[in-house]
């Protein structure tokens, strides 16, 4: 048994540090409004998934905490957990257990609140993740830390700029500005960015995802089902997956990430995306921007610039509406905000808005294929899921 | 000028003497947070983490330190080299491993200095962590003797050297740019 898995209610909180609610609060933000939206009633839902990565907050058990708190006590749960990006493998569990007939509706929740640890404490939590005997033991890592090994190896080999990353924070935080879900909903100078102070250098504090708490929400349904209560589904047409070395030490080198290459190609396989011109088939794209680089070699790990050349994509504002393929219209994780378990689960969010024309008209990306692709990565590079989403019906259950 | 972790341990004692006058006065732990005025309960139970990791299989890593050897381990079979050294080649699962020395010459082959650092790295000024080439294609990291970005380059030639990694007083390893 196979089936076609669409989007049938979706649910996003505001990003922010959100000292106003706890956790179940939090996460009932997202749960009600993909309720509302799917027109479906909570018993209906056959099996929850779970997104947090947790540590820097008070529940280890979330998913039970956020479930009884919305009513939902009763279904099956679990947590998932793929560093930063657990909300695309949330969503890669539920569409395979939909897929496979175990069950018809299923909820993705996407939930984090990091702000109830201090700063030091937040980053010595992102900085052992990776090895942690090996790397971080005695070395001290940060998660600014491992992205700037890959600017500096990046900037060294193609000759890009720290004022090339900066205009990617530049981009998000404009598109960001037009976003009142978004943590910084405002825009910055290319000053601002190269003037702020270095965190881990060659990457300074703009070129950095925020220390976010945030939730989203999807309910995912069979064909069947989706055909009873919406007549604007978003479909899920395919899912590539790949996983890289824990030891950034054992890459093969510091200019891309290889998982998220080889994600990208099996979704693009799967979809039916030529991955020789991926952006003649693609309307928008959310690419995981933990850093400025890993934006730019994003664009060149998904197909969208040849290596080496992602950073001449912003340097000449294609990634922009208009350009070649608008990319991060959210404010992306730079600036809308990144609740790392929320994450994927808000790029599925977006994105479903982006194709059913949904969002705020500054932001909106012109629709013409009905194509849109999430780019979510846990750690540095050490998972990578790369979703295809489609207002068409997939051709192939 | 205070570390970093002197910032974050006021941050707490500040937090610690707030809240026992809320506790007299109101009787509960609560914060009012300064910029957003919303309530927030100062956690009352403090979770201390350190964890007891086995090295009993690669033990012999650890004992080479103290001759000024890093180790890794080779699968007699295959010939993989691996570091971090691993007792298992999952390639040929019959075979052994055994240890081998590491090269000390090498190739930086990036790095990044490290300015805001995790909780249990704040007493240390900032520092620099690098991944080097050795001759012999493994591949390292580990911090990197020199903190100006001016001095190091993606390329240079580093050694590998074993060093004591002060306050703390145990042994680990090193990359030292080599001057030509």
């Amino acid at each position: 048994m196979s089936r076609r898995v669409a989007i049938i209610g979706t649910g996003h909180s505001k990003f922010g540090n959100r000292g106003d609610v706890n956790i179940a609060e939090l996460a009932y933000e997202s749960i009600r409004q993909a309720l509302d939206e799917a027109g479906i009633e909570p018993r209906e839902i056959d099996f929850a998934y779970v997104s947090n990565v947790g540590g820097w907050s008070s529940e280890p058990l979330p998913a039970v905490v956020a479930l009884e708190y919305a009513g939902l006590t009763g279904i099956g749960t679990m947590r998932v957990e793929a560093a930063c990006s657990s909300g695309s493998a949330a969503i890669k569990a539920a569409y395979d257990t939909i897929k496979s007939g175990e069950a018809d509706i299923v909820l993705v929740l996407g939930v984090e609140k990091m702000n109830e640890s201090p700063t030091p404490t937040v980053v010595e939590f992102i900085g052992r993740a990776g090895n942690y005997f090996w790397e971080f033991q005695n070395f001290g890592l940060t998660f600014p830390g491992y992205y700037a090994l890959y600017a500096t190896a990046y900037m060294a080999r193609y000759g890009a700029t720290e004022e090339d990353l900066c205009k990617v924070a530049v981009k998000n935080h404009y598109y960001a500005s037009f976003n009142p879900k978004a943590q910084f909903p405002r825009k910055i100078t290319l000053e601002q960015c190269m003037q702020s102070r270095y965190i881990a250098w060659p990457l300074k504090l703009f070129d950095c995802s925020p220390i976010t708490d945030g939730s989203a929400a999807v309910i995912l349904a069979s064909e069947e089902v989706a055909k009873k209560v919406t007549d604007s589904p978003v479909w899920i047409a395919a899912i590539g997956t790949a996983s890289g070395t824990s030891n950034l030490s054992r890459r093969s080198d510091f200019t891309h990430l290889e998982a998220a290459r080889i994600a990208a190609r099996m979704a693009y396989k799967k979809a039916g995306i030529d991955p020789e011109n991926p952006v003649k088939q693609i309307d928008v794209a959310e690419v995981h921007d933990c850093f400025t680089i890993a934006e730019i070699m994003a664009y060149e790990d998904l197909g969208f610039a040849k290596p080496g050349e992602g950073y001449k994509l912003v340097r000449e504002e294609q990634t922009y509406i208009g350009g070649v393929i608008p990319v991060n219209l959210s404010g992306g994780l730079k600036a809308k905000g990144h609740p790392l378990g929320a994450t994927g689960v808000s790029m599925a969010v977006e994105l479903a808005h982006q194709l059913l024309g949904k969002v705020e008209r500054e932001r909106q990306a012109p629709i013409k294929h009905g194509v849109a692709l999430a780019h979510n990565i846990g750690g540095t590079g050490h998972y990578a899921y790369v979703t295809i989403y489609t207002l068409e019906k997939p051709r192939e259950a | 000028m205070s570390t970093q972790r002197e910032q974050a341990d006021l941050f707490f004692k500040q937090l610690e003497e707030f809240t026992k006058t809320m506790k007299q006065s109101v009787g509960i732990p609560l914060v009012v947070d300064q910029k957003t005025g919303v309530a927030l309960w100062y956690d009352q139970r403090e979770l201390k983490l350190r964890f007891l990791i086995s090295i009993e299989k690669t033990r012999k890593f650890f004992e080479a330190l103290s001759e000024g050897k890093v180790l890794a381990t080779r699968c007699k079979k295959t010939g993989k080299i691996y570091f971090p050294p691993q007792v298992d080649c999952p390639d040929a699962p019959d075979s052994e491993v055994e240890w081998v020395e590491l090269p000390k010459e090498g190739e930086l082959l990036t790095y990044t200095i490290i300015n805001t650092k995790p909780y249990s790295f704040g007493h240390y000024p900032d520092y620099t962590v690098g991944i080097a080439r050795l001759s012999n294609g493994v591949q390292i990291l580990a911090w990197v003797r020199e903190t100006d970005p001016k001095k190091l380059k993606v390329g240079m030639k580093v050694r590998l050297e074993v060093v004591r990694r002060q306050p703390e007083g145990y042994l680990t390893y090193e990359l030292v740019p080599v001057e030509e």
